[in-house]
């Protein structure tokens, strides 16, 4: 079933065009991947999925985002609402300098999802417990998010990106900045979390995007130049560059 | 290695070596720069803070105090003549003086040698009818000699002090009745024509409400333009504009701001003149775009991705920046903020236009009474001709500097201890 459906997509950054009429069809309850070369665009595409281009003054997004028939490129879009439900989390881990609880309770305290102390600490609890994060700081929940290590950082932000039970999650390359041990817990994070929500992960590694997706897009300058299961990007592509790159002559 | 190579190795060392040293005498020449300028302060100044007394006895004789009660109330005490009781307690020591001489014996002590009198025998009411040791404050001129910094040797005529008065000095120092101890009044009196009871607590604490009003006033201002200008406002040529203009504030001598208080809040507003409300409104002018400056940067250097993680967890702009960017800003902005208010309390020119030069001689209790302020203390202390306000200047001007000391310290720890350290 669709979760979302982008139709014709245009982004521009001033008068440079960053992305060129991309239609794609995102798949509820799977992984979708993104991958392609720095520069094509597949971060722009993420961002325009929970409009933080929005903050880029210069940014002008054009075409039809459709999240369960809600347009999501609109003016009357309710933005605060869409982020409720469209958690990111970032290349860089971005844990907010306060503590550990502190972070994880933030989302669900701006949107008035727990009633009394107790529901709080039990929203805490789970979204540590499913970012596989709880067992390694539930005795110091107080001490400061930013003194954990890189990938207990990054879990903390999924934590914190789920705390609010978000429906899609968009992941912008959450790896990048983490070692091989804290790429594997992640990665089988996002292989759980799939049960439950949507997620989008732009991705530079390739075997990563063979790992944990289930349909896997391939952009070049700009535009989507292939969409399909991974299994058969990986394997068969149709189109030559997306042959070409994830055999590695170029990118 | 050849030898080209082997020679432009050196030449690297050597610039580098230089180059060290190059920065080395700067810091040197800085450092002996405020070392010559400590020195001067210090050594003209330290004499300011101990204070001389001349010891002589007094009779507090009922007759001569026209005290007519057999046991006097308060009252009575309160109301009596000193006049002459003082007059003897001077005079008495050198009872040979003729009358008519007896002026220079009175000068040797401040004109406010009666009521120090008084006020022994009101703070002890059983002196009455005894013959008692008291504490005079001597003249600035003794004060003066007594301290080393009035040379004996030039000839009578140009001397403030009589070859007479040396006399009974040097008797009286002989005797061990020459005092000289902590000048306790230099800080609890307010101003005073006379040097020797000259204080700088009126300018001390008109100092400190100028501050406060100033910090009362830029602060939230300044904080507010910054958060505004740097979250929300859109970036177009306007807010250019104001940027420049901000920048430009910055940099506008202060007197022109003293012009603007003098035209404005007392001219226009009627506010009272001379007073650490206007001062106060005044250099918060000055102060205003240093904040905003320092509190723009600081909002600045806040990562963008602590706003982003923000904003994708749903937080409005304001939440993002209330929650998390000024937060996070606050050690920078309070920093910037004291910095800002050290170099107003230096500020002299200002003050000067909107009437805190006028001589204050009561020590101010809210921000509305007449004051004067530390620098502008030393600018009219400066222009004093009596040799007792030199040492003066200089005594102010290390309790201006301890100020600023304080102060740009707790900058600094502000700075260090809250700032937040990035992963």
């Amino acid at each position: 079933m669709s979760k979302i459906k982008a139709e014709n997509v245009n982004v521009y950054y001033g008068s440079k065009q960053a992305l060129f009429d991309v239609s794609i069809d995102i798949a509820e309850k799977e992984v979708t991947a993104l991958i392609g070369p720095s520069g094509c665009g597949k971060s722009t595409f993420l961002r325009c999925l929970n409009r933080m281009n929005d903050v880029i003054d210069i940014c002008r997004v054009e075409g039809s985002i459709k999240m369960d028939n809600l347009e999501l490129n609109s003016r009357k879009l309710d933005v605060v609402r869409l982020r409720e439900n469209v958690g990111m989390v970032f290349q860089k881990p971005n844990p907010f300098p306060k503590t550990i609880y502190e972070n994880v309770a933030y989302g669900p305290t701006i949107h008035g999802i727990a009633q009394s102390k107790e529901e709080m600490d039990q929203i805490v609890e789970t979204s540590l417990k499913k970012a596989a994060l709880w067992n390694e700081v539930k005795d110091r929940l107080d001490e400061i998010g930013t003194g954990l290590s890189g990938g207990q950082q990054q879990r903390l932000c999924i934590a914190r990106a789920i705390s609010v039970s978000p429906e899609v999650i968009l992941m912008d390359e959450p790896c990048s900045a983490l070692d091989p041990i804290a790429t594997a817990q992640i990665e089988e994070l996002i292989d759980d979390l799939k049960k439950e929500v949507t997620i989008v992960i732009v991705t530079h590694s390739m075997s990563q995007a063979a790992r944990v997706s289930q349909k896997t897009g391939f952009f070049h300058l700009g535009k989507l130049i292939e969409f399909g299961p991974t299994d058969k990007i990986f394997k068969n592509p149709d189109n030559q560059q997306t042959q070409d790159y994830i055999t590695g002559r170029f990118g | 290695m050849n030898s080209f190579k082997k020679n432009l190795l050196k030449k690297r060392y050597n610039a580098e070596r230089r180059f060290q040293w190059y920065g080395k005498i700067a810091i040197g020449l800085a450092l002996s720069f405020l070392a010559v300028f400590m020195f001067q302060i210090f050594s003209k100044g330290y004499s300011a803070f101990q204070k001389t007394w001349i010891v002589t006895e007094v009779h507090y004789d009922k007759e001569l105090l026209l005290i007519d009660a057999e046991s006097p109330s308060k009252d009575d005490l309160e109301n009596a003549d000193y006049y002459d009781v003082a007059y003897k307690a001077m005079t008495s020591l050198d009872p040979g003086l003729p009358e008519e001489e007896d002026r220079q014996l009175i000068q040797m002590v401040s004109y406010k040698y009666e009521a120090e009198v008084k006020d022994l025998l009101l703070k002890n009411p059983d002196y009455l009818g005894k013959i008692v040791p008291i504490k005079l404050t001597a003249s600035d001129d003794v004060d003066q000699v007594h301290k080393g910094n009035y040379p004996r040797d030039i000839p009578e005529e140009n001397r403030r002090v009589n070859d007479y008065q040396l006399q009974i000095y040097d008797m009286l120092n002989e005797r061990g009745d020459i005092l000289s101890e902590f000048n306790i009044s230099f800080f609890t009196s307010p101003d005073s024509r006379e040097a020797e009871l000259a204080g700088i607590a009126s300018s001390f604490m008109g100092t400190v409400f100028s501050i406060l009003v100033c910090l009362a006033f830029s602060f939230p201002i300044a904080v507010l333009a910054a958060i505004y200008l740097e979250e929300f406002a859109p970036k177009n040529k306007f807010t250019d504009f104001i940027e420049v203009n901000i920048n430009n504030l910055a940099a506008v001598p202060s007197i022109v701001f003293g012009l603007l208080g003098l035209g404005v809040l007392l001219a226009v507003f009627n506010l009272p003149r001379s007073t650490p409300l206007v001062g106060g409104i005044t250099l918060s002018l000055m102060t205003l775009p240093t904040i905003i400056i320092a509190a723009r940067a600081s909002l600045k250097a806040v990562p963008p991705s602590i706003r982003e993680a923000a904003l994708a967890m749903g937080a409005s702009n304001m939440q993002t920046t209330m929650h998390h960017t000024v937060p996070l800003s606050m050690p920078g902005t309070l920093s910037g903020t004291i910095i800002g208010l050290a170099q107003a309390l230096g500020e002299t020119a200002p003050l000067i236009l909107i009437g805190m030069v006028a001589f204050v001689n009561t020590i101010p209790g809210t921000p509305v009474d007449p004051a004067a302020s530390l620098p502008v203390q030393i600018y009219i202390w400066s222009e004093s001709a009596e040799r007792g306000f030199v040492e003066k200047v200089s005594a102010c001007i290390m309790v201006l500097l301890a100020f600023l000391i304080l102060m740009n310290l707790a900058a600094q720890i502000v700075r260090h201890k809250f700032e937040k350290k990035w992963s």
